[in-house]
């Protein structure tokens, strides 16, 4: 009875929960958190490239500076890495983008002075006020601007404060910038706005400033949706989506701005939209997300295969050895498709995590695809580990957000279903 | 190629600043001048007083009569409301400092001659809405100190049971604090509407600030205001930086109260407690009594802190400036200076009312901090009507979470 043993295991699980929740309290009472909120798992990460060597093969990277036409280059001598936290590296990007592109403009509330995240920190400076400035506080304004702008050819990168402050731009983002090139029957496009917007949550920011809304734009044919994990991830798929010839919103993890640290190629590159990456590769469950709780999957094997004393006597030790392989989605929208197949089709088992609520969730529609296509390849219903249904309230939000404890659970179930 | 860049010459983005100072009303907290003072203003008769010919600025409409009377009893409870808000306000900036108050915080020291002058000017039955920058407003509309700052804390004792913090704050009069700026405004028009709808002789205040008032709701609200004759007066705290931006860079224009179209507007000096106070009465009378529509006020206000409490507040103003507004302009400073002028109170009667500010304030920060942390089982209350809710909700039960 597979069932009812995992089924015990959560709760012992869960009374662990609360257990470290407890601990986490009595820490708290002591050393208050960061300010940034805590997410002590990132600093430690193996997934992030701190070496120059590693940033430089980072798989997938598209160097812009090479001719075409040249051989490829397999020795990386020459090129060089500089250590950047994810809002430097992203700044870094619209700077090359500016620099390169005389087209280019970046724009937003209070971007001028760097932005509450301090990403366009000093760029009005080095390209003019002309080129990066303030907007007033109108978020419609800026998206329909933005997609102005594109239509006459330019290169409209634009910041919304937060992602939860999209809602307001959600009809020119939805109606205008995603339907402008079908509706004009090809004769217009918005292909040349990005609009860059900080989301999931930060442990603190409540109902208004910790919301991820990359689902309620999935219906939105035209549109692309990117979620970077990481500074080098960040810079490449930003330039890649600056340079995408469609409307793109990309979306920034805000708690990664500062506690994400990688060496990252100061040189100019990209990364391809509408490509997941295998980040671990494995052949026993696909443990599939993307943006912040990257970290959190990546602690929650870390607890299967070495468990802590506290959960040591519930995790039976044949999961230990299981084999997970960690997919980050990167593009929401496209998603890539067959990446996610090839993998379930190999493993049988397939765990989706996103911070977002589960109900019409970006994991909804995954999960439903996943399902048809490898149905006969299933050992174990599509799970998914998500945000609850209800809005993130201020006290909650760690109670709210998928944590390693909660993906640790779902990969334990969904193993020995 | 037509580059924004080949704009760089043109200079279109340079506002002359004293353009901008020119069209403003005075915003001095201390010279209104005592007209007429009954032999012992401690009988409680009124005494009359004259707010400076700069108070006010009108559009398409008359400006209030300069002369307002007002009792001993009124101007020590301003005072004492004043200090009590700007106390709270103080101890919020702390906490938040002690890291015991997390989430995004925004804090109205210095404008408070708007959150009290507003009260002294209405019914306890007009309603108020507004966005960030709530607490002094909850207060003055009944909430209580100990109900914002638990709610900053996220306890129970919170004004929404520590779900929402510093910009979720209601009572039954105030629609709250609201998240997105600009979107409390159009339904400031709805709530008055239903005033109109049921015949009550009450009116609906819907504050926004400088910043917000570039939100194209706000103008959407404008329009069903003016083409309904709602009793709506739209407010704008006008407090001259929108986040990090200033409103002359953020406007093109920065008379606040002329943006309305059809709808008159008045411009009011909002560091004089007695002018804001005038200002209030004569818009109530304009929506309720008269009702004439909708009619626009702008408070000429200042900030001293940053927009949030991340944001230090000197980085796009000189910190000479938020010194000079400190000590020239300060409402409560400015309150004071009439008080004891007028012989209405002694310094030493003021300095008890502030001790007495602080210890409420004192009080209800320890009371607020004793309340326990939300009940998990809140976690789902309240998105759905009581006994209506899905019959599953992801993240309630064991096998509602898969």
């Amino acid at each position: 009875m597979p069932l009812l043993r995992s089924t015990s295991n959560m709760s012992k699980v869960s009374r662990c929960f609360v257990s470290l929740g407890k601990q986490c309290r009595l820490n708290s009472t002591t050393t208050s958190p960061p300010a940034d909120g805590h997410l002590p798992s990132v600093a430690s990460s193996e997934l992030l490239r701190t070496k120059r060597d590693s940033s430089l093969r980072t798989p997938g990277v598209i160097w812009a500076d090479k001719d075409a036409t040249a051989p490829p280059r397999i020795a990386l001598g020459g090129r060089e890495t500089r250590k950047m936290n994810t809002y430097q590296a992203i700044r870094d990007a619209m700077s090359i983008a500016l620099s390169k592109d005389e087209n280019a403009v970046v724009f937003g509330e209070d971007v001028a002075f760097g932005g509450v995240f301090r990403c366009t920190m000093g760029l009005a400076e080095e390209f003019g006020r002309e080129r990066v400035f303030n907007t007033p506080l109108t978020e419609q304004g800026i998206a329909g601007f933005g997609i102005g702008l594109a239509l006459m050819g330019h290169t409209a990168i634009a910041e919304i404060q937060f992602a939860d402050y999209i809602f307001p731009a959600f009809d020119q983002i939805v109606n205008e910038a995603a339907k402008i090139r079908y509706r004009s029957g090809g004769s217009y496009n918005a292909g040349g706005l990005t609009i860059r917007t900080p989301t999931m949550s930060v442990g603190h920011g409540g109902l208004y400033h910790s919301q991820s809304p990359e689902g309620f734009f999935m219906g939105a044919s035209g549109l692309k949706i990117v979620i970077p994990r990481s500074p080098v991830q960040a810079k490449g798929l930003l330039l890649g989506s600056i340079r995408d010839p469609n409307p793109v919103i990309f979306m920034e993890p805000k708690i990664l701005y500062r506690s994400a640290v990688e060496q990252v190629p100061i040189d100019d590159f990209e990364l391809p939209l509408g490509k997941a990456e295998v980040l671990v590769p494995g052949s026993d469950l696909t443990l599939l997300t993307w943006g912040t709780p990257v970290y959190h999957c990546e602690t929650a094997l870390h607890l299967l295969a070495t468990p802590p004393p506290e959960l040591d006597s519930i995790i039976p030790s044949s999961l230990r050895l299981s084999k997970i392989e960690l997919i980050d989605l990167r593009t929401i929208l496209p998603w890539d498709v067959e990446t996610v197949i090839e993998s379930v089709n190999r493993t049988g088992r397939l765990v989706i995590v996103h911070e977002a609520g589960m109900t019409a969730g970006a994991g909804a529609e995954i999960s439903a695809e996943i399902q048809k296509r490898c149905f006969l390849k299933l050992n174990a219903p599509v799970r998914r580990v998500t945000g609850w249904d209800v809005p993130v309230a201020l006290q909650y939000e760690k109670f709210h957000i998928p944590d390693a404890i909660r993906v640790l659970d779902a990969v334990m179930e969904t193993l020995t279903y | 190629m037509a580059s924004l860049a080949r704009l760089r010459h043109i200079k279109r983005l340079a506002i002359p600043r004293a353009a901008f100072q020119v069209r403003s009303v005075q915003t001095t907290a201390d010279t209104t001048q005592l007209h007429n003072k009954p032999d012992d203003v401690h009988t409680g008769a009124p005494m009359t007083v004259r707010l400076h010919e700069d108070s006010f600025k009108g559009y398409n409409c008359e400006i209030p009569d300069l002369e307002v009377q007002i009792t001993k009893d009124e101007l020590l409870e301003m005072y004492k409301q004043m200090q009590t808000v700007r106390r709270m306000e103080m101890a919020a900036d702390a906490l938040y400092k002690a890291k015991l108050v997390r989430g995004f915080c925004h804090l109205a020291i210095g404008q408070e001659a708007v959150s009290v002058g507003l009260e002294h000017g209405i019914t306890k039955t007009d309603r108020v809405i507004t966005a960030y920058r709530c607490h002094p407003f909850a207060i003055m509309r009944g909430g209580t100190i100990r109900g914002v700052i638990a709610e900053l804390l996220g306890r129970q004792d919170g004004m929404s049971h520590g779900k929402g913090g510093s910009m979720h704050i209601f009572t039954p009069t105030f629609f709250g604090g609201n998240g997105i700026v600009g979107a409390q405004v159009p339904i400031g028009a709805g709530v008055s509407f239903a005033q109109k709808y049921l015949g009550e002789k009450t009116c609906t205040f819907a504050l926004y600030g400088d910043g917000a008032s570039n939100q194209g709701q706000v103008f959407e609200a404008f329009n069903m205001a003016k083409l309904w004759n709602l009793p709506t007066v739209f407010v704008c705290e006008n407090n001259k930086y929108g986040m990090g931006t200033s409103a002359a860079r953020s406007s093109s224009n920065t008379d606040y109260y002329t943006r309305g179209d059809k709808i008159p507007g008045l411009q009011v000096n909002g560091m004089d407690i007695i002018a804001a106070k005038r200002a209030v009465e004569y818009a109530r009378k304009w929506a309720v009594d008269d009702e004439k529509g909708p009619l626009l006020l702008e408070f000429v206000t200042y900030r001293y802190g940053g927009h949030s409490m991340s944001d230090p507040g000197t980085t796009y103003r000189t910190r000479e400036e938020v010194q000079r507004m400190r000590s020239t302009q300060d409402p409560i400073r400015g309150l004071q200076k009439y008080i004891e002028e007028w012989g209405v109170a002694t310094e030493q009667e003021l300095k008890a009312l502030d001790k007495e500010a602080k210890a409420e304030v004192d009080q209800a920060v320890e009371e607020a901090k004793q309340s326990p942390e939300p009940q998990s089982v809140d976690l789902w209350s309240d998105i759905y009507y009581k006994g209506t809710e899905p019959p599953r909700m992801r993240g309630r039960e064991r096998e509602e979470v898969g």
